[in-house]
């Protein structure tokens, strides 16, 4: 902890003794360096945490790497950062690294007092509560009294509160800044409940010591749209963060995956041809390779592939694809037009 | 002529360089550059942090201070709800601060000195137990003895529904100590007002008994005297008050035991770590502050046949109390700056209000100020009543 804080503190000395330079642009910047630098959360499975082998795994760490197909052609050409919640923003401000894709809920205050700007939602999320099923709770509403455990430096936190004085219930936080210790808390029993996003509070349960003692209360509390986000500011990089996300929501609209695209580039289709780079100009309009959105469906593959992949039914996360279907199967994933 | 040779070299210079030969004034310029030089760095940090600030859109100011903090708590010295101001927020964090600091420094020294002791015992079981303590809780990093204790609390206790129940009106669960106090009655204000009267009339019979001592030479039982007034005191006060003693006994209600109060795990375990920490330092300060009076003194002492209580209390210890007091100083200031470690256990401390504050308000300029703030004045004062202390027992020439 001790060697976060001081993180911390390298990151507001940053700000403070950090040139005004930087504005140049994070596209040159980055191809200066060779790799977009993309902050993680690093505990969180399904979203952003390496597997056993050491590699990292997950529907953020995937957003990063279509970031890094759109700019270099190479999705390796990446160094993720593991932040804790209460760090994240920070290190974008200061510009540590490039690009957040770390389960970060898109808020007006953030989008402005902090100085960020959200693109596409790459997950619609919401908050809800996990309990033991020892306890036979059904609703969120019988939680009057509970010991909560909950993450610092989220919305979360507020959310939570928000809810029970709105249900006029008492409840007794336990706030811990680390994933993995705040999780360690409730599975040994110092909490009567979890709260977080449903996503998360899925990705918690899959790695508990007895996950089937476990259930998740049905009250969705919040609006969470987890969005990457990218320096308030810089309108070309935001455009590419933007369209890397998008890119993957319109390839599964058009039926593209990463086993397919190869046949696609012969379509006669002039959405898929624009799409993928066959008839020029998208890339030139954006700043990068005309073959970015091939790139990304290529070495990523489409939004579908990269949820089932991380997070779907075949997954311990098991998550239903809910709001973030495609619009065309009744969600919420819609991308404009690709021309 | 002669004067004139002599003079001449010797004065002609001396015009020149009358000003640098002049060490008062040669530091006073010296102090004026580095003034300058500091201050040049200092509005250097402050405008370009003020520019990149602005230049990123950061809000910059304190007005989120007047701001609903919208979230909750833990546990608070004062009263406190999510509808409370960020500066009520605040207040909170630092009492928490101030409430682990205090009670730590208490048991640290306590423990401390007893371990001391106990390392320069004769007692050959005693010395080496003391010695296998220090070097255990010394050498094992603060951060791992804090998640050590959090998890062995959070492991090893049953829930709340299966609590421990040793004794009538005490719960030990995962939740943390509870126990029964005393409900609220009058009697108990004036029973404090009892004791700190008795205090004084302590303090009074301590400078009349050794006025008197130092006339004629005969000793007084101070001790016991004086225990018998602190606790006869305000004892009689009870009596006269009708002898309350109704309780505030906890109850399981819901989830938890309501009444009573509640020792959480989360301030247990940054208390036992922070104190089994820092009393292994504090032992060994005083086991090298007693060693560093010579053999000399307490021989010299015995032999003018004083008990060996009062070769400890009046010769030994008056002497090595001088030179433990800074380095023990030290050790309080970290204990109260390792007790930011909390953040890593769940205790909503300072440190740890602060982080949920910029992380709602992304002023993490304005937090990491607040936090050096004070700290820095937590510090100062520790730091300038132990010198006002070490100031007064120091040893004085004559």
């Amino acid at each position: 902890m001790r060697s976060r804080r001081l993180w911390v503190w390298m990151s507001v000395a940053v700000i403070l003794l950090g040139a005004g330079v930087a504005t140049a642009g994070t596209l040159s910047d980055v191809r200066a360096k060779g790799f977009v630098q993309v902050g993680v959360n690093g505990q969180l499975a399904g979203f952003g945490i390496p597997d056993e082998k050491g590699e990292w795994k997950g529907l953020d760490v995937d957003t990063g790497r279509a970031i890094a197909a759109a700019v270099f052609g190479d999705a390796k050409k990446i160094k993720f950062v593991p932040l804790t919640a209460v760090q994240r923003f920070t290190a974008l401000q200061s510009g540590e690294i490039d690009v957040l894709c770390r389960n970060a809920t898109w808020t007006l205050s953030r989008d402005t007092a902090l100085g960020l700007s959200f693109v596409q939602v790459n997950y619609y999320d919401g908050q809800g509560f996990m309990v033991p099923k020892k306890l036979n709770i059904k609703s969120a509403k019988q939680l009057d009294g509970a010991t909560v455990c909950v993450l610092p430096g989220t919305t979360t936190e507020q959310n939570v509160a928000d809810y029970f004085r709105t249900h006029n219930m008492k409840m007794k936080p336990v706030v811990i800044e680390n994933n993995t210790e705040l999780n360690k808390a409730f599975f040994s029993g110092r909490c009567d409940c979890l709260t977080s996003d449903a996503s998360q509070l899925a990705g918690a349960r899959s790695v508990a010591p007895n996950p089937q003692d476990y259930i998740i209360l049905p009250e969705i509390i919040s609006k969470e749209p987890l969005a990457p986000a990218v320096r308030h500011g810089d309108d070309q990089w935001k455009d590419i963060v933007n369209f890397s996300v998008l890119a993957m929501i319109e390839a599964e609209e058009l039926g593209i995956t990463s086993k397919n695209v190869d046949e696609m580039l012969k379509s006669t289709n002039p959405s898929v041809q624009r799409f993928l780079g066959v008839v020029p100009g998208n890339g030139k309009d954006l700043g990068v390779d005309e073959k970015f959105a091939y790139n990304i469906v290529k070495q990523v593959g489409n939004y579908g592939e990269v949820f089932e992949r991380n997070v779907g039914a075949k997954t311990p996360l098991a998550l239903e694809r809910g709001l973030n279907a495609l619009w065309t199967h009744g969600g919420l994933m819609y991308a404009p037009p690709f021309k | 002529m002669h004067s004139d040779i002599s003079s001449s070299p010797s004065g002609a210079p001396e015009r020149v360089s009358s000003f640098w030969d002049d060490p008062a004034k040669r530091s006073l310029v010296y102090q004026l550059i580095t003034l300058m030089v500091v201050g040049f760095i200092g509005y250097y940090l402050f405008s370009n942090t003020i520019k990149n600030l602005h230049r990123q859109s950061i809000a910059t100011g304190f007005h989120f201070l007047g701001k609903e903090a919208s979230f909750e708590i833990g546990e608070s010295l004062i009263g406190y709800s999510a509808a409370s101001s960020y500066a009520r927020a605040l207040c909170v964090g630092i009492l928490n601060t101030l409430k682990v600091a205090f009670i730590g420094t208490a048991l640290t020294l306590f423990l401390g000195t007893l371990i001391g002791v106990a390392r320069l015992s004769t007692n050959w079981l005693v010395s080496r137990l003391a010695a296998v303590y220090i070097e255990i809780f010394q050498d094992v990093p603060v951060l791992l003895q804090l998640f050590f204790w959090y998890a062995v609390f959070n492991d090893s206790l049953p829930a709340p529904r299966q609590a421990l129940h040793p004794i009538p009106g005490v719960f030990l669960s995962n939740r943390g100590l509870v126990f029964g106090v005393l409900a609220h009655n009058p009697v108990y204000v004036y029973m404090g007002g009892a004791f700190l009267t008795a205090c004084a009339g302590v303090y009074c019979l301590r400078w009349w008994a050794g006025k008197r001592q130092d006339k004629t030479g005969k000793t007084f039982p101070l001790l016991r005297s004086g225990a018998g007034i602190l606790l006869g005191l305000p004892l009689f006060v009870w009596l006269c008050g009708g002898a309350p003693i109704a309780m505030n006994v906890p109850h399981l209600a819901g989830f938890n035991f309501s009444g009573g109060v509640t020792v959480s795990p989360e301030f247990t375990a940054l208390l036992l770590g922070l104190v089994l920490y820092t009393a292994a330092f504090v032992a060994e300060i005083v086991r090298s502050g007693i060693q560093a009076v010579s053999k000399g003194q307490k021989e010299a002492a015995m032999s003018l046949g004083l008990k060996p209580w009062q070769t400890l209390n009046l010769v030994i210890l008056p002497q090595s109390l001088r030179i433990i007091i800074p380095p023990v100083t030290s050790q309080m200031l970290n204990l109260t700056k390792n007790s930011s470690l909390a953040v890593a256990i769940g205790f909503p401390d300072f440190v740890s209000v602060v982080n949920t504050t910029i992380n709602q308000t992304g002023q993490a300029i304005e937090g990491v100020a607040m936090i050096m703030t004070v700290y820095l004045v937590f510090s100062l004062l520790t730091s300038a009543f132990m010198n006002w202390y070490n100031g007064k027992i120091a040893l004085v020439e004559r």
